[in-house]
């Protein structure tokens, strides 16, 4: 079964749709690009897959191994974020929030989990610096690691390079490849399309025209399309 | 001086006053980092002036315990005002201040017209800056406090990680499955029972300096959510009691007096954090 399959999904604000018909699916170890103009609603979807608004009718069905919060969300962020005073492991480790069920302080294991990530991240050095003082590259990095303590299977990324400088933004995509490549499926959300087609194994394009398919078959339309401009709903 | 004070802590009153000033100053620092942080700080100012209203009620009606009708009226302000913080179109600073100036309206009317007491300004001039009412704190009054001091300290501890993950990034926490919601309500009723506690100690007015001075300043120096919020209690108290202790022997306004010791307190962070960060 499918790790996520989404079907005739209408999103919008009271009751005004932005987005309409919207078809897809994602299977384990996927890495999906949702591509769009600015305010196509590539936000209001994500938010919609993680339960943070409804949908204005359609259906989203999650897969067995998707139930409960086992989404790692990595948001955009935000200007209260940029200097908030926090250790980069307080951050780390309110990834664990969702284990936290009753009790009210982390374990030991959490806090484990929280440095095991930071490592993963090649951050393991910052653990007790203060968020504020980072790069904004290293502040990416502290935010995947907190996604990664949410869930370790499946990640929802934001437009997770704005604001970072062409090194760090590369590094930032060899760094997401790499977690695709180790078995996590990722969904994320770019304006950068150039960029995302190294990487990317599907695309979902989100405005006008919905479309949803693999790499080769967005690019193969795209280089139909340029002349005419104009196509179908493809998905 | 020494003698002096040792004859003033003599009095049960000025112990009194000592201990409640020092639980009142602790409680509300606590939340002092999240009000800052999460841009709440103008709720907990509209809450002030909702409890200086309301204790105008309390006064008019005389009733014995101002506190039992001063503490709903004040969680259920901060209720609403959260409630249309978050949902309407309308701004929410604009209902705030609308509350806010009002309840401040009504309650110097309501004073005004049904109140029988000789020394009219006298009274409200001590709800607003709260002069005198801390040395006329009866047992019963250290009591209430201190329990309701107590269990402000404990929910903070209980749901200190909860209050850091919404504080820092709401999205995140509802997309890991807290229920930032129910939080954030928590958050505010807390902040109404640390005004209404509060506001023995400063007066109504002066509510919005002793949460917020304690944390800017800690924010100054600290860097870990975890230091900001030690610091910022710590700072709180000392600030509390060592303006308390000026006021008696100066014989000065306590409330005014232990702002001003915060916003000194507030300059001496600045500069340290200025030593600091040039170090």
């Amino acid at each position: 079964m499918a790790l996520l399959m989404v079907r005739d999904l209408s999103l919008g604000y009271d009751s005004r749709a932005i987005v309409t018909n919207l078809n897809f699916t994602v299977e384990e170890g996927d890495y999906l690009c949702i591509v769009g103009e600015n305010g196509s609603g590539k936000t209001t979807l994500m938010k919609t897959l993680l339960h943070l608004t409804s949908p204005l009718s359609g259906r989203i069905v999650k897969g067995d191994s998707l139930s409960g919060g086992q989404i790692g969300y990595l948001p955009q962020q935000t200007q209260v974020q940029r200097d908030f005073p926090a250790s980069v492991m307080e951050i780390v480790l309110s990834g664990c929030q969702g284990r936290l069920g009753r009790r009210p302080f982390y374990s030991r294991e959490d806090k484990e989990l929280a440095r095991q990530n930071l490592k993963r991240m090649g951050i393991a050095d910052l653990e007790k610096r203060s968020y504020r003082e980072l790069s904004g590259g290293q502040q990416q990095r502290v935010l995947l690691a907190r996604a990664l303590c949410a869930a370790g299977r499946v990640l929802l990324l934001d437009e997770p390079v704005t604001g970072l400088d062409p090194g760090a933004a590369r590094s930032m995509y060899e760094l997401i490849a790499d977690l695709n490549k180790e078995g996590i499926t990722i969904i994320m959300i770019s304006h950068d399309v150039e960029a995302v087609l190294d990487y990317a194994t599907h695309i979902l394009h989100i405005g006008e025209d919905n479309f949803f398919g693999t790499k080769e078959e967005y690019m193969e339309r795209g280089a139909g399309k340029k002349p005419a401009k104009e196509g179908g709903d493809l998905a | 001086m020494i003698a002096q004070l040792g004859l003033y802590l003599s009095y049960p009153f000025v112990r009194y006053a000592l201990i409640v000033g020092v639980l009142i100053a602790l409680c509300s620092s606590l939340l002092g980092v999240t009000l800052v942080l999460k841009r709440f700080s103008f709720i907990g100012d509209g809450l002030s002036h909702v409890a200086f209203g309301a204790m105008a009620i309390a006064s008019v009606l005389r009733l014995s315990n101002q506190m039992a009708l001063v503490l709903p009226l004040t969680v259920l302000s901060a209720v609403l005002l959260l409630r249309t913080g978050q949902n309407t179109k309308i701004k929410g600073d604009a209902a705030i201040a609308m509350i806010s100036v009002g309840a401040l309206a009504f309650g110097y009317l309501i004073m005004n017209v049904f109140s029988t007491s000789s020394n009219l300004s006298g009274d409200v001039c001590s709800t607003l800056f709260g002069s005198t009412s801390i040395l006329t704190l009866r047992p019963l009054d250290v009591w209430v406090c201190g329990i309701l001091s107590v269990v402000v300290i404990a929910v903070f501890v209980f749901f200190y990680n909860r209050i850091f993950a919404v504080t820092f990034d709401e999205s995140f926490a509802v997309s890991a499955g807290t229920a930032a919601d129910r939080y954030n309500l928590l958050i505010a009723v807390v902040i109404a029972v640390i005004i209404v506690l509060a506001m023995n100690l400063v007066g109504s007015l002066l509510i919005s300096a002793l949460v917020i001075f304690p944390a800017i300043s800690a924010m100054r120096v600290y860097k870990s959510f975890r230091s900001v919020t030690i610091c910022s209690a710590v700072l709180s108290v000392l600030c509390a009691l060592l303006g308390i202790l000026i006021s008696i022997l100066a014989g000065t306004p306590v409330g005014s007096t232990i702002v001003a010791v915060d916003v000194a307190g507030f300059f001496l962070c600045c500069l340290a954090g200025r030593i600091r960060g040039g170090a």
